[in-house]
């Protein structure tokens, strides 16, 4: 438990002494900027929707991965975990590569006037990228549980498929999904490596939370890079507090499945 | 012999209809579903995965091999080696210690304990480098010490094995701890009670017991270990050939538009990322089948 303390409680508690010396007010000066605010909310917003897309694709794949059976599906089961496994620098410069102006699928999107990379929606390309595992691996063991009874049941009661689905299956996979959701959102709010590559990280437009801190850094500015990185510490918590209280809820209202 | 056949009545086509079972979707359904996901990861996953190797072979073998023998590119290989054969050990380490001390005793504060070791899941790897700078850093109490003492944490090695540390800390102990809890603990109180010692019972009844969970964890581990960028940029300095990993040294040719460079150790990580996925997915099959058997007792 001493490794525990020294590597993960040490260092967090730094960040939190740095900002009580530099004090609250200091740090609400710091954050309250333009430049910072901007940030902020792009790392949050557009992490907010990649882990929605996330949240309904991963269900989809979860779905087809466990009932389906088709030519390549180890493959596809497999290459769901490669955003694990692949570095993130290197997903970074791969992707933009892709979707640049001048890449294969780039050329493309430019031709009907879309523009990916050096955009908000490269952004949100690579946070999709590193976040789609996790929704995927927290759903797919609660599908495989799932009782074909149930749905028997159910359409023998008259149900339509669509109707089972609505009120029979997803209401069993909503507890793994938040799961899911929560760590996909926690994994792209702090996602550094693959943004960088493909934001083109012009200020106010396409410039994360993470990125200003390591700015900051690079000028040694410990004090701002500090109220930055607790600012972010704070939003996140407060995000993933809000999503343990609706699992809860959603938890209460369908019962323990 | 006949010329003549006596036409038989043809049976009827057999057509049986075809009953579609109330728990399965309809065909057109099942295509979209599944072109539409398989789609999508094509677009998102192989893609990409094919863009690396391309872009590396963009000048034929050769080159991209040559570029990864100079000098800069071959002590970022070392440095990653070196960095994740210390950050690895330690963790596992300190996995089966901490899933070991939440599975086998009672105490009070354990959902605390396991909330702290998912800590680094949900900490943004650029903060935990930042934490790692104002603990260490050369102008904190502790970092200044060090530094005088000629002990330089930040901007070199030993920050980088410690940002790695924290980036990977849960792996381990997030694969032990359902597989521990699953299998109770009375083997170990019969091996107890039987007169073994703690570290015997240890070494001969819950290892074996855990040992594919423990390569499991060991493996996702060490592919985020060599991958891990954000954390280790901000710590590292970014010295080259000194603290320069080999995802820090992707970055810098980047930046300085060496593409073939940049992707061939690209494409290497990625070597390396495919063969963890294919041990991974062996792994599984192994670790399904010891869970299930688990079950089965």
């Amino acid at each position: 438990m001493a490794m525990l303390s020294i590597v993960v409680l040490l260092p967090i508690g730094a960040l939190l002494l740095q900002g009580a010396q530099f004090g609250l007010g200091n740090i609400w000066d710091t954050v309250n900027r333009e430049r910072v605010w901007a940030a902020l909310f792009l790392s949050f917003k557009l992490a907010f929707f990649a882990a929605l897309f996330n949240l309904i694709f991963g269900v989809l794949l979860a779905w087809v991965l466990v009932r389906y059976r088709f030519p390549g599906k180890r493959l596809i089961d497999a290459a769901v975990d490669l955003p694990f496994a692949l570095p993130t620098a290197v997903a970074g410069i791969a992707l933009t590569a892709l979707y640049a102006p001048n890449g294969v699928l780039g050329s493309l999107a430019a031709q009907i006037g879309w523009k990916i990379a050096y955009t908000q929606w490269g952004i949100f390309l690579a946070l999709v990228f590193v976040g789609l595992p996790f929704v995927t691996r927290t759903v797919q063991p609660v599908v495989e549980e799932i009782e074909t009874e149930v749905e028997e049941v159910s359409a023998t009661l008259g149900a339509s498929r669509f109707y089972t689905m609505r009120h029979v299956i997803l209401p069993m996979l909503t507890p793994a999904a938040l799961t899911g959701f929560a760590l996909a959102l926690a994994r792209a709010v702090g996602e550094y490596g693959s943004v960088i590559f493909i934001a083109g990280n012009i200020p106010l437009k396409t410039e994360i939370a993470p990125l200003l801190i390591v700015i900051q850094l690079e000028e040694f500015n410990y004090d701002a890079a500090g109220a930055i990185g607790i600012a972010m510490l704070v939003i996140s918590f407060a995000m993933l507090l809000s999503i343990n209280l609706i699992q809860i809820f959603s938890r209460r209202r369908i019962g323990h499945v | 012999m006949s010329d003549f056949t006596v036409a038989q009545p043809r049976p009827l086509p057999a057509r049986p209809t075809k009953f579609r079972r109330a728990t399965e979707e309809s065909p057109l359904t099942r295509v979209t579903l599944i072109l539409l996901t398989v789609g999508g990861l094509a677009l998102l996953v192989f893609a990409p995965l094919l863009v690396v190797f391309a872009e590396a072979m963009a000048d034929g073998w050769a080159t991209s091999v040559a570029s990864l023998g100079n000098r800069e590119a071959w002590s970022a290989i070392r440095l990653t080696l070196l960095i994740t054969a210390m950050a690895v050990p330690m963790n596992a380490v300190f996995g089966i210690a901490a899933a070991w001390f939440i599975t086998k005793f009672d105490f009070r504060g354990k959902a605390f304990l396991i909330t702290l070791i998912d800590l680094p899941f949900s900490v943004s790897p650029v903060v935990a480098g930042l934490c790692l700078v104002l603990l260490f850093g050369a102008n904190s109490m502790l970092g200044g010490w060090l530094v005088a003492h000629g002990y330089p944490i930040v901007f070199a090695v030993p920050g980088i094995v410690l940002a790695t540390v924290f980036v990977t800390f849960p792996f381990v102990a997030r694969e032990l701890i359902p597989v521990m809890i699953e299998q109770g603990r009375t083997e170990e109180e019969a091996a107890l009670t039987l007169g073994a010692s703690g570290w015997r019972t240890f070494r001969t009844v819950t290892l074996p017991n855990i040992r594919w969970a423990l390569l499991y964890g060991t493996l996702l581990c060490t592919a985020r270990a060599m991958g891990e960028f954000g954390a280790v940029s901000v710590v590292s300095g970014k010295i080259r050939g000194q603290t320069a990993t080999m995802p820090i040294t992707i970055e810098m040719m980047y930046n300085e538009y060496l593409s073939v460079a940049a992707f061939s150790m690209a494409a290497l990580l990625t070597a390396l990322a495919l063969i963890t996925l294919t041990l991974k997915t062996v792994m599984e099959l192994r670790l399904s089948d010891q869970l299930s058997a688990t079950r089965r007792h």
